[in-house]
């Protein structure tokens, strides 16, 4: 198994070192959004509106966190099931989202964007919120605070672990 | 008839420590299982995510961070004993008293939405609850409590088959339930399956088959042969841990049957993670 130290955001010279079957450990910035966090950014970008958030080159975690108990950094991280995502991937990729975190396989259609794109879907083990939340080094409601666990959060991650799923 | 006073605050007090218990501890066998699978595994991914999964467990506790940030919906069965009377509040709230208060202790996600089509905004205190009681002969209360995560029990399923299909007609449907599930259900699973009844029941004792521990066998040795087998054929799809390929899909197969209508034969499969956190109470 090879493993790869991977600083975020991703750039074109470690894309290429990726295989499937891989071992990374992401360093750098990555954005949590789920379901709800999804359908509100196809919403603004199907009428056309500036997104609040920069995809472009950056890194999405498909993960709802639980709240940061006082004294610690954040709370229990892990991954949700990616393929609800799928309707809404392809616009995104289109916007230069380049690295997607979570649990599952995808649909024959992401698969292809994702490879078309020259993105990468990163397999994330699901139940092990002990073990990842180590490696998150800082964790902030980024945007929509009133979705709750659903908001975008912005997570600095160091080593956090996962597998090349789609390259 | 001697009737038992139960006092509110005694069953507050149990759930709450059960929910804080299973927030941290899987069911006692998952860890063993998984060292075992680790000794037997030559591939190092696989090794590398049983590792992980194992030094999840061992962490959760320490680090009181929970197993899994999606601590789910709370299930309870409760049989209530015929001779007991429960001084204060119903069963059903405080319970739900109890969730509140641990999900705020342990900051607990909030995963609970009011509404499920029209108001899907957050409880913020993950009740209520999903509770389902049975009034039995005794003086005591038996609670089976479980954390169900939404991932698995999306991959869940509810087939009504046909009265003349035969016991590889139902492996194969659970086969074929098992491998669509792939790594979204967060293997190596624990099935419980519903064999009869009718569609309520039996995705009822699917979800109830769940809660029996981690290498009991059903009392009835024809389900307790099907349990093995099945086990056997899901372990041979090839799904393995997170998905990962390798033989361990599953840890266990529990089935709970129950008599049909002579049109019927309702299979029900509920699908439980590797997170697998249930424990039971006698009160
Ligand atoms: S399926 Fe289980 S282990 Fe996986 S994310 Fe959901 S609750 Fe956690």
């Amino acid at each position: 198994m090879i493993i790869h130290r991977i600083q975020l955001p991703l750039n074109d010279s470690d894309y290429y070192k990726l295989s499937i079957g891989d071992k990374v450990l992401l360093s750098g910035t990555v954005y949590t959004a789920r379901d709800a966090a999804h359908k509100k950014l196809i919403a603004l970008v199907e009428e056309g509106s500036l997104l609040p958030i920069d995809l472009s080159n950056n890194a999405i975690f498909y993960c709802g966190p639980s709240p940061t108990p006082s004294g610690k950094v954040c709370g229990a991280i892990g991954p949700t099931t990616s393929s609800r995502m799928d309707i809404y991937t392809i616009p995104l990729l289109e916007l230069g989202l380049k690295v997607m975190i979570g649990k599952g396989e995808r649909s024959i259609e992401v698969y292809r964007a994702i490879q078309e794109d020259k993105a990468v879907y990163l397999s994330c083990l699901g139940g092990v919120s002990a073990l990842l939340s180590q490696s998150i080094v800082s964790c902030e409601t980024f945007l929509w605070p009133e979705l709750g666990a659903e908001a975008i959060h912005r997570l600095i991650v160091k080593d956090l672990p996962a597998y090349v799923a789609i390259v | 008839m001697n009737i038992r006073h139960i006092n509110e605050q005694v069953i507050y007090d149990a759930v709450y420590e059960a929910i804080k218990h299973i927030t941290y501890h899987p069911d006692p066998a998952v860890e063993p299982l998984l060292r075992d699978a680790l000794d037997n595994e030559c591939d190092e991914l696989r090794q590398d995510v049983l590792c992980s999964l194992i030094n999840n467990i061992e962490l959760s506790p320490d680090s009181s961070t929970p197993l899994c940030q999606d601590t789910g919906t709370l299930v309870v069965f409760a049989k209530i004993g015929n001779r007991c009377v429960i001084d204060g509040k119903p069963l059903e709230t405080i319970i739900n008293y109890a969730l509140r208060m641990a999900s705020s202790d342990l900051y607990l996600r909030a995963s609970i939405v009011r509404d499920p089509l029209f108001n899907r905004t957050n409880t913020s205190d993950n009740s209520p609850s999903i509770v389902h009681t049975r009034i039995v002969e005794g003086s005591k209360i038996i609670l089976k409590i479980a954390q169900k995560g939404g991932g698995a029990e999306n991959m869940s399923n509810l087939r009504m088959m046909l009265p003349t299909c035969n016991r590889q007609d139902i492996i194969d449907f659970i086969l074929e339930t098992v491998v669509e599930a792939g790594a979204k259900a967060c293997p190596p699973l624990v099935l419980g399956i519903g064999i009869g009844g009718n569609y309520e029941q039996c995705a009822l004792l699917a979800k109830e088959a769940l809660l029996s521990p981690i290498g009991t066998r059903s009392s009835n040795s024809d389900y307790a042969q099907l349990e093995q087998d099945i086990l056997m054929q899901v372990n041979n799809t090839g799904v393995g841990a997170q998905g990962m390929g390798g033989n361990l899909t599953a840890l266990d197969v529990h089935i709970l049957h129950a008599p049909c209508h002579i049109a019927s034969l309702p299979v029900a499969v509920n699908i439980q993670c590797h997170a697998h956190r249930h424990i039971e109470l006698e009160i």
